[in-house]
């Protein structure tokens, strides 16, 4: 956890054209030592290529990487650069031999002498936990393990940094929560600066400081991890971060600091600055919405709602509520509440939610 | 049927007595077969990987000529080579027409397309990423070229048996550059059409079981070592 220490990456004006197609625009980024920034963002969104250009694996069209203030353009400053980081992809891409040996990859290409290429290798697969897998071979072990082989091939080279593309994406939910608690502790044990791209927001926020938001191949939003959750910067991070109920109105009134928005002809109180007749954009996250079977139920909460429900969606450990206010809200409820609160589809209710749960996304005269 | 079991009886007997014209012959397509093999290797793994890896306009119509030297028919690789070789052609100051090497030479030329096609084949079926996670690995570029290869090595072990198995059973080519001296630039194919050719069936079914089994063993032993590594 770390804001403040000295910058490892900086690139500036980074793009990258395909086929006469801005795949990727990013003014400028950063990455500090011991910092773990987590680029999320939609499948095709620019978060590989930006993390292969970074890497120096693909050429930018255009900006620069800097490394330690060190401009990196060709050739031996390259090589010398991809030796500082290491890079995990979505598939495991292990060589057609023993675990040990794909471990040991890296340290041979930097023509380690033998005696310390062993001593790296199992000092990094006791890390890993993996000590008595070294000579089994990587075609013979499961998806997981494959990954976490290929996690310590990436750590075995101690690097400063590490890119890890969708690391997890493509295992199975306990061996992904496993891998990641893994991850967690080896980047704490390590100090590593990781830069990760993921479309898992549940991922981002445990493992990373730093969160960027990206779409179509530019950053919307960089912040940490909680501030982009509950305050996201547009529509689209909203949507992206979970936050389903994204609503617009106009602004009726406005008094410090508290304004009153008509959404569908239903007022509803928000902290923010706008003025009145501006069109505002705003959003609540369902579990900042609360559920009462009646309304005599006392609530401090401003903005206070009969509904009907509409739909109820089992999403695994909970449930999402789709209620008609006389505008659309989701509420998420645990099972326990779900059962005591007797929900059904067609049952009245009573919605809540505080003026602070909601997060103005913009105002103004469109 | 009776040719047959007479002939299979005639081949056994010059293998066990070691007739040493048959022994010459059967080292000789060993010698001219393997180098004209070792030497593809070296050009078609090489060419193989280049046009696997690189991107330039023309590939395609590059690999598809390629592909269509794969079945490069040996007479019409005979014929360009005795032109080439010939007395009075561009190479005849070389003086190898109707030598081993002749033979060499235009076996290799059978062989190289073989083994590009198949390197090329091999390298591109690596998993797209792999290249980019060996540069990760801080690899240069030659490393990098080097250790694709390795991962490509059971196929590519296909490529050799596919190589060696075009030129040691072709004879066009062999017939014309070396002109089936005996105890010179006779081998088993060119021994085998002449003696057919003068009715000796017996003989000319000695030297194909012969033929055949080296095939057979060569092969044998390469697939060994190709299953061996492959993963189960």
């Amino acid at each position: 956890m770390n804001n403040a220490g000295p910058l490892i990456l900086e690139i500036s004006n980074l793009t990258v054209v395909r086929g006469g197609v801005r795949v990727l625009d990013i003014p400028s980024m950063q990455l500090r030592e011991k910092e773990v920034l987590a680029l999320i963002g939609p499948n095709g969104s620019g978060k590989s290529t930006l993390l292969l250009t970074m890497a120096c694996l693909i050429p930018p069209t255009t900006g620069e990487i800097r490394c330690h203030g060190e401009l990196i353009t060709a050739g031996r400053s390259v090589l010398a650069y991809r030796r500082k980081l290491a890079m995990v992809f979505q598939e495991p891409l292990l060589f057609d031999t023993t675990v040990y040996e794909n471990v040991a990859a890296g340290l041979k290409i930097r023509g380690m002498a033998r005696g310390d290429v062993k001593k790296r290798v199992m000092s990094t697969l006791e890390l890993f936990n993996m000590a008595h897998m070294a000579d089994r071979s990587a075609r013979k072990i499961s998806g997981g393990e494959a990954q976490r082989t290929s996690l310590a091939r990436a750590f075995a080279l101690e690097p400063e940094m590490i890119f890890l593309d969708e690391p997890f994406s493509a295992l199975d939910p306990p061996t992904r929560l496993a891998l990641t608690e893994d991850l967690e502790r080896i980047l704490d044990e390590t100090n590593t600066a990781a830069i990760m791209a993921t479309h898992d927001q549940l991922e981002a926020l445990r493992l990373s400081d730093r969160v960027a938001v990206v779409n179509r191949g530019r950053i919307v939003q960089s912040g940490p991890p909680v501030e982009v959750m509950n305050r996201p910067a547009d529509e689209f991070v909203a949507s992206f971060v979970g936050m389903e109920n994204v609503l617009s109105g106009k602004v009726t009134a406005c008094s410090e600091g508290l304004l009153t928005v008509m959404v569908m002809g239903r007022p509803i109180e928000l902290a923010g600055s706008a003025r009145v007749g501006d069109e505002a954009v705003f959003c609540v996250r369902p579990e900042n919405i609360t559920i009462i079977t009646d309304q005599g139920g006392a609530t401090s909460a401003r903005n206070v709602f009969p509904a009907i429900i509409d739909k109820i969606v089992s999403m695994g450990g909970y449930y999402k509520l789709h209620l008609d206010c006389g505008f659309p809200l989701v509420a998420s409820l645990t099972q326990q509440s779900l059962s005591a609160l007797h929900m059904e589809k067609g049952k009245r209710v009573v919605a809540s939610f505080k003026a602070t749960a909601v997060h103005l996304i913009r105002a103004g005269n469109q | 049927m009776e040719l047959i079991l007479e002939g299979i009886y005639k081949a056994f007997t010059l293998l066990v007595t070691l007739d040493p014209e048959v022994l010459n012959i059967t080292f000789l397509s060993l010698k001219v077969s393997g180098t004209a093999t070792l030497i593809s290797l070296v050009l078609g793994i090489s060419s193989g990987t280049l046009l696997a890896l690189a991107e330039f306009p023309g590939k395609r119509l590059l690999v598809s000529i390629v592909n269509t030297g794969m079945g490069l028919p040996p007479v019409v690789v005979g014929l360009f080579v005795t032109i080439f070789l010939w007395r009075n052609g561009p190479f005849g100051f070389l003086d190898i027409m109707y030598t081993p090497t002749a033979m060499i030479l235009a076996q290799a030329i059978i062989a190289s397309p073989i083994v590009t096609g198949i390197t090329l084949a091999s390298i591109q079926n690596l998993p797209a990423n792999l290249k980019l996670q060996i540069l990760a690995l801080g690899a240069t570029r030659l490393q990098m070229v080097l250790i694709l290869i390795r991962e490509a090595r059971l196929p590519l072990l296909a490529g050799v048996m596919a190589g060696f198995g075009g030129v040691i059973s072709e004879v066009g080519a062999s017939i014309m550059v070396g002109g089936n001296i005996k105890g010179y630039s006779r081998v088993l194919t060119t021994a085998t059409v002449m003696e057919t050719g003068r009715g000796n069936f017996d003989v000319a079914i000695a030297l194909s079981v012969i033929l055949l089994l080296l095939c057979f063993v060569i092969n044998y032993i390469l697939t060994r070592i190709q299953q061996r590594e492959r993963p189960r």
